[in-house]
């Protein structure tokens, strides 16, 4: 009886940031595939933009408006704003998938500075709203594939990753981007816990940082990052398990050597450098054929298939080529 | 360890006469208790509070009530010893057939809404996760104790229910064994360490009755 009263008084938040958004969102979906068929067929362009703050959310989170790049759009059903910012993995602010919801409130993500820096001719601290203006903010919406077997579809908003490196102009010496996050108790009471040898550190291979799908991401679902999601700035590598994609980065450095990561110093017969989504290369500890979409799998049907590279094969193969997954995982 | 008079159920004896009008109330409030996991996993699936994984939450749930129940029905003897409150055997049954309810449970999630009984699927997460095998194994062994908890069954057995009945404590080793190995991949072992101590806390309160017992009855000889 507590609970279910409880429930009554927040309603009408759940109300605003979970339904509203997500039948508007769905209703957008059913527009721009119509939009992306006329579009395939040279007669119309499509205006993402209006679309795009047509969905922006009104509740706590800033608007971000972005203009619907179509060539990035899962057709899988987004999953719902609720789910994206209530499970996460984001372990400053603890291990459980509930804490970085409750635990996140202390990350104070503006003013908020990033260096660029390492073998660059151009290094240079940038200010986050720097940053959201380099380029014209897309809204993509990825597959989000978590190696511990779960996924999300997720409407993310942010600039191509390879728009900041072509400003940093990399020397021939850059072979590999690193990405550091924040590391600061203070924000984050997580850090106590020295599961991880923090900072977080995360990387890629110059290639990969250059494809188009990866992402420098400010915004999801119409908003501004919020705090759990990895504010106010974060990679997403759609086509790597999710601890790849580092969040709330404070630095982006360019080495010759392949940098440290963080999992793969925790256990390095666990997690390799590359981790991409691989349904034919099991975890050690867990098979990695199948995946539990969130909302969606479960109850009423099983899991799904997971697809190899998480569906993104066409665009990120050929980085690839030749190379011995199973041994590079 | 625990002598066969804790077995047999004594209706006649004084204890349990003088205390009847209180027992019945109580064998309600402990199976009204007993149904408080299921109820609020339930109450949490209608208003959605479940989380973004409800298989997760149940799994996992029902794994820890599990290994509270486990623990419950271990403390019954030390504590009856303790107090004096002979009475308190008349619940352990109960609370025994709690700690299979949720490991039903548990496992039923797993083969059911995890695996969608999927035999393959299920072999190759057991070889590939040892504390899956480990967790199966207890459940395995908690089976026959299920069975033979009627008390038809006790006075069937005799002597052997008891002997049978030492199944819970390899049972509960391995429980924890299976709760431990699952959360060592995240490095969160502050559960698995405060349930392992009250283990080693109601195991080692046998070990050292048994071991008074050998020496008094080395005197004797």
């Amino acid at each position: 009886m507590v609970i279910k009263h409880k429930r009554q008084l927040f309603g009408d938040d759940i109300a605003r940031s979970e339904i509203t958004p997500r039948a508007l969102f769905e209703n957008r979906r059913r527009v721009l595939r119509a939009a992306g068929a006329l579009a395939a067929t040279g007669l119309v362009g499509v205006n993402g933009e209006a679309l795009a703050t047509m969905a922006s959310p009104d509740a706590k989170g800033q608007k971000l408006a972005a203009t619907t790049n179509t060539k990035f759009v899962a057709m899988d059903k987004v999953t719902s704003f609720k789910d994206i910012t209530s499970y996460n993995n984001f372990y400053e602010f603890g291990t459980d998938k509930a804490d970085p919801a409750h635990n996140a409130h202390t990350l104070r993500p503006r003013p908020w500075k990033i260096s660029v820096e390492g073998e660059i001719k151009n290094a240079k601290v940038y200010d986050i709203d720097e940053i959201v203006k380099l380029a014209p903010l897309e809204e993509r919406i990825y597959r989000l594939r978590c190696v511990e077997g779960w996924s999300m579809v997720i409407p993310w908003i942010g600039i191509p990753l390879s728009e900041i490196i072509k400003r940093a102009q990399p020397t021939g010496n850059a072979k590999y981007v690193q990405f550091i996050t924040l590391a600061d108790p203070s924000q984050m009471p997580g850090l106590s816990d020295p599961i991880l040898d923090w900072p977080y550190s995360e990387g890629l291979r110059m290639d990969e940082a250059m494809n188009p799908l990866a992402l420098l991401t400010v915004g999801l679902y119409g908003e501004v990052l919020p705090n759990q999601n990895g504010a106010p700035v974060r990679i997403v590598v759609p086509w790597k398990y999710g601890f790849k994609s580092a969040k709330s980065l404070v630095k982006i450095r360019f080495v010759e050597q392949q940098p440290k990561t963080s999992w793969s110093e925790y256990a390095p017969k666990e997690y390799g450098f590359y981790s991409n989504v691989n349904p034919n290369v099991d975890h050690p500890r867990w098979s990695q054929a199948t995946e539990r979409r969130i909302g969606e799998d479960g109850f009423f049907t099983p899991k799904r298939k997971t697809l190899m590279f998480n569906g993104y094969g066409d665009q990120v193969a050929s980085l690839y080529r030749g190379m011995d997954l199973k041994a590079n995982f | 360890m625990a002598s066969a008079s804790d077995v047999k159920p004594r209706p006649a004896t004084r204890s349990a006469t003088s205390s009847a009008n209180w027992i019945v109330p109580a064998k309600v409030a402990v199976f009204l208790g007993g149904l408080y996991p299921l109820a609020r996993i339930v109450l949490l699936g209608v208003t959605g509070g479940l989380g973004a994984n409800p298989i997760e939450f149940i799994t996992r749930s029902s794994g820890l009530w599990t290994l509270v129940f486990l623990c419950i029905t271990l403390a019954v003897t030390p504590v009856r010893r303790l107090t004096g409150l002979n009475a308190l055997l008349r619940f352990r049954r109960m609370l025994g057939l709690f700690a299979f309810f949720y490991v039903a449970l548990h496992f039923t999630t797993y083969i059911w809404f995890d695996k969608w009984f999927d035999v393959l699927a299920i072999l190759k997460d057991i070889v590939k996760r040892p504390f899956i095998l480990v967790g199966f194994s207890a459940f395995v062994l908690l089976i026959p104790l299920a069975v033979t908890s009627p008390k038809a069954m006790v006075r069937k057995l005799g002597r052997r229910w008891q002997t049978l009945h030492s199944l819970i404590y390899p049972i509960v080793v391995l429980a924890i064994l299976h709760f431990w190995w699952m959360k060592a991949g995240k490095h969160d072992l502050i559960l698995p360490k405060i349930y392992g101590s009250i283990v080693v806390v109601l195991l080692a309160w046998r070990v050292s009755v048994w071991l008074r017992s050998r020496i008094a009855q080395g005197r004797a000889v």
